[in-house]
């Protein structure tokens, strides 16, 4: 076990999250930062995703490690049958950090059981995504210049969407007001409802995605509706352009409103939103590079803002 | 005559009593407490009288004392059970069973897509709420009631 490893984003301290935010915006101002010359760096994608891998090893690559892993258990011994346990103590010989997705939840928990090697974890199943809350944080933080008394309102999938899940957990250190908008079938579940109860955070749940509501929001935490979540296809064809934004729905929004969505989108926002400097989900990727190798850096123990300083 | 036939399943001169386990679960405990392959001798009694349980079912095993963390397990079970360490015929120790905060390899996840379950390893469950009997996967988060929980 590594105290440095990154499972679940409740791991993180108030102070924890700030500093990894700094150490973000420092990356952002110095993206080509290469202080982990010499280290090598695994992906271990047992489940493929191309968005985050590619994020990760970007942001190991700009800071000069070296990357090596697969992208796809098919291509592994895990698929002649090796356990997760041995797969890990074989890389952890190798590599000085290790990034993993996995199809199985707990996965991630698992390995850093196994191993004394930090393990950052890049999904596990429908379970825990981290690294997406932290370059959420940082955007919210980017786009409102505080974490601070903000009004997030939530909206489409509540009951499957981790990253709602695990943004509202995050959140919890920073006195958010949360709007909830979604259809019963999709509405945020009763565990995160009790959350936000035992938090002293307050909340409001709606099934009208309305412009009081918009207008009222500092952030708009878009995601995508899935036909598959459904047990009535009646009920999804219902639905599903209920919670559709498009840009005439912003023009008596906050001027600091900015919209996010963890990507990708269908049809949840259309495209005439894009242009609109409210739109902000591309931007938003964008920091899920920066995001990512602060949590590199915080996970082989080094603290960039430290070593900035003490190399001049 | 009456009184001795009954000492000679009752009286223990060293050993465990486990009294007051719900009928139902007696079965399922003498399995948790893997009783099924010890040598020495076993008493089990079903169905009894009880003011508190209507009936219940009564473990004596003789020279066994268990320790805490395995006697514990019953609480998932049998939250009402009662132990009675006796030795030298007297009743020297008298406790009921305490839900221990970590369960480990005790438990099954009903999650289907969760590592436990799908790795050779342990599961390891957190008490969450000590009286609504909820426990909470370590690795998954999954919830499940002690009542709802299967034993492996």
């Amino acid at each position: 076990m590594n105290s440095n490893s990154l499972v679940t984003i409740a791991d993180l301290t108030k102070e924890q999250i700030l500093h990894i935010l700094k150490q973000a915006q420092f990356f952002e101002e110095h993206p080509n930062h290469r202080i982990l010359e010499g280290k090598v760096v695994a992906t271990l994608f047992f489940e493929p995703s191309t968005r985050t891998r590619l994020s990760f090893e970007t942001a190991a690559n700009r800071l000069g490690a070296r990357v090596i892993g697969f992208s796809d258990a098919g291509t592994t011994s895990s698929s002649k049958g090796e356990t997760l346990k041995d797969t890990i103590k074989m890389v952890s010989n190798y590599v000085d950090v290790i990034i993993m997705r996995h199809y199985l939840e707990g996965a991630a928990r698992y390995a850093t059981e196994v191993t004394d090697i930090p393990i950052i974890n890049a999904g596990d199943g429908s379970n825990q995504h981290p690294s997406q809350t932290i370059l959420d944080l940082y955007s919210i933080y980017k786009t409102q210049g505080t974490l601070e008394n903000l009004t997030i309102t939530m909206v489409g999938d509540l009951k499957y969407g981790r990253t709602v899940h695990s943004l509202l957990m995050a959140m919890r250190h920073f006195n958010p007001t949360f709007r909830f908008v979604a259809c019963d079938e999709l509405r945020m579940p009763r565990e995160y409802i009790e959350f936000c109860r035992d938090n002293n955070i307050s909340y409001t749940e709606h099934t009208d995605f309305s412009a009081d509501v918009i207008n009222s929001s500092d952030i708009i935490y878009m995601t995508r509706v899935q036909r598959e979540r459904f047990t009535d296809i009646l009920e999804y064809e219902k639905v599903k352009d209920l919670y559709n934004l498009c840009n005439s729905m912003l023009d008596d929004s906050r001027d600091n409103l900015r919209i996010l969505h963890p990507l990708p989108r269908v049809n949840e926002i259309s495209y005439d939103v894009d242009d609109n400097p409210k739109a902000y989900y591309f931007t938003q990727a964008k920091n899920g590079l920066y995001a990512r190798q602060a949590l590199i850096c915080n996970a082989l123990g080094i603290d960039i803002l430290k070593h900035h300083t003490t190399n001049g | 005559m009456a009184d001795k036939k009954e000492l000679a399943v009752a009286a223990l001169r060293n050993g465990t009593v486990i009294d007051h386990i719900p009928s139902n679960m007696l079965f399922k405990a003498v399995k948790l407490l893997d009783l099924e392959n010890v040598a020495s001798q076993l008493t089990i009694g079903n169905n009894l009288n009880s003011k508190r349980l209507g009936a219940k079912g009564i473990i004596k095993v003789a020279d066994i004392f268990f320790t805490d963390s395995v006697i514990n397990r019953l609480a998932l079970i049998a939250p009402t059970a009662v132990i009675n360490v006796i030795r030298d015929y007297e009743v020297v120790e008298k406790h009921p069973v305490i839900l221990p905060d970590v369960i480990t390899g005790l438990v099954k996840c009903d999650n289907p897509k969760c590592i436990t379950n799908n790795e050779p390893m342990k599961t390891r469950f957190t008490v969450v709420d000590r009286s609504a009997g909820i426990l909470r996967c370590d690795y998954c988060s999954h919830s499940v009631t002690t009542d709802r929980a299967t034993i492996l």
